[in-house]
């Protein structure tokens, strides 16, 4: 008999080499949360550089009040999906509100953001479509696009002119759609969307932006990328979360297709997943009037962001990109180095988010910081500062 | 030498930066598993192939496509087409 197990035979050696240069950097306890920027790790105070807590908003008072009312008033949970159970009225309140937000038409929420890109893509493309996805995708869209049946195109990372290329070999008979993200994952770097736009506009597909690290951060709005870009009216589709610039948890897809709400019938992610727990939706619904009422707090996020990128490229880091966003990556020479990076700067009171390859673009070993609106100047120059030390003692040396 | 002997040295020769090991490549070599190429450097392969013969290769075929022969048949089946 075949052990099922056999296959992820490597993947757990390499979780032991893991385990035996130091901690569990991929299974990480926080034993208690202080802040949005602090928890007790290991029985020492961390600074938190790692969560895409990018607004800061998880201790907000009136989230918290927001989520224990309607604990008190509609439960614990939901127990089925909306198609079954039926809506309670504060998710279609969320969904007018986003929308509003948003300035599009429609919108409509997943109970997570993973299921947010499964959700509108299978749903949006079937198997007599194709997708054309950015090489670097999260894996939220490889899995989308997966479920989706669709042909599948792979087009390289930020390139609008190998999009065009593929699109103008291609024989597609069905629908088109284009997947870019408005701040990539790993290396914080944007999607070149004007760019992408003229292909648009030459080849004729439509597009969806996933918005996931730049919803509450970019634009004069925070709505995004395209908000940023002043592209909206040329984005079919924007696709995002509420675990990073809400603080919650739970996912939207919005657009101004007319046939939009026909989704909630045709995609199955969204049809049969237990709908957000009130307390979710509510606090969800408060941290939304927050970003719209309180623009400091995106205008702190990106003097931190700034503050950091600079502080790292002082050291002579070696960053993800060359822009300015909140997710700023270390890249690191190999994997030992890496890990050992890692130990020693949460042995010094920092946590940051190690990705290593296959998770990475161009197999890149990353030590990737994200930065939060609720960080202080103090923060950012601490965990510049550790970084510094950890480069003194010889575990880094600069990745070409 | 045959078309697709052709193509199976073409192949060979786009996979050599893949190929850290160095190992002997055969037809039936499977591109993942004897080489130990995770799921994202197969992907880059086969946009390297893509590029030099001018031709879409869905990621859909790829998880029926195991090994350099299987490639080869993807490959003259696409240009095939074109």
């Amino acid at each position: 008999m075949t052990d099922l197990f056999d296959k992820h035979r490597t993947i757990s050696e390499r979780h032991e080499r893991m385990l035996s240069l130091g901690a569990n950097a991929v299974g990480l306890t926080n034993d208690r949360i202080l802040s949005p920027t602090r928890a007790i790790i290991e029985g020492r105070e961390t600074v938190l550089a790692g969560t895409n807590n990018y607004m800061g908003i998880t201790f907000d008072p009136d989230c918290i009040a927001a989520g224990q009312e309607a604990l008190d008033l509609y439960g614990t949970g939901t127990t089925g999906s909306r198609i079954a159970n039926g809506s309670y009225a504060q998710h279609r309140e969320l969904e007018l509100e986003l929308a509003q937000f948003l300035n599009r038409k429609h919108c409509i929420m997943f109970t997570t953001g993973y299921q947010a890109n499964l959700g509108m893509l299978a749903g949006l493309a079937g198997p007599k479509d194709t997708i054309y996805l950015d090489a670097d995708s999260h894996s939220s869209i490889y899995d989308g696009c997966t479920l989706s049946g669709a042909k599948l195109v792979r087009f390289r990372h930020n390139d609008a002119s190998d999009l065009d290329k593929r699109l103008a070999r291609s024989e597609d008979e069905g629908g088109r759609l284009v997947v870019v993200e408005g701040i990539y994952s790993m290396l914080g770097d944007r999607a070149p969307l004007a760019d992408f736009v003229e292909v648009k506009k030459k080849h004729g597909f439509q597009l969806l932006v996933d918005e996931a690290h730049s919803f509450g951060v970019l634009g004069p709005n925070g709505r995004g990328l395209a908000d940023e870009a002043g592209l909206e009216d040329d984005v079919d589709f924007v696709v995002g979360t509420f675990s990073k610039s809400i603080g919650a948890i739970g996912g939207f897809g919005a657009g101004n297709h007319p046939q939009f709400n026909m989704l909630r019938y045709a995609s199955r992610p969204y049809m049969f997943t237990a709908s957000p727990s009130p307390a979710t939706v509510a606090t969800s619904l408060a941290a939304i009037r927050k970003l719209k009422a309180e623009p400091q707090r995106r205008n702190r996020l990106r003097v931190n962001s700034t503050r950091l990128f600079d502080g790292f490229k002082s050291l002579g880091l070696a960053l993800g990109c060359d822009s300015v966003s909140p997710i700023v990556a270390v890249n690191c020479p190999d994997e030992v180095s890496t890990i050992a990076m890692w130990n020693a700067l949460l042995k010094a009171g920092v946590y940051v988010n190690i990705a290593l390859p296959p998770g990475t673009p161009g197999k890149q070993c990353l030590l990737r910081c994200s930065v939060s609106a609720a960080h202080t100047f103090e923060d950012i120059d601490r965990i510049v500062s550790l970084f510094g030390e950890v480069v003194a003692q010889g575990h880094y040396r600069k990745a070409v | 030498m045959s078309a697709s002997e052709d193509t199976f040295s073409t192949l060979c020769q786009l996979l050599e930066p893949f190929n850290t090991a160095k190992i002997g490549l055969k037809p039936e070599t499977d591109i993942s598993a004897d080489l130990n190429i995770d799921s994202v450097s197969v992907m880059d392969f086969v946009m390297e192939v893509e590029d030099h013969f001018n031709i879409d290769i869905p990621l859909n075929v790829l998880s029926e496509t195991r090994s350099i022969a299987d490639l080869v048949k993807v490959v003259e089946g696409r240009l095939a087409k074109v």
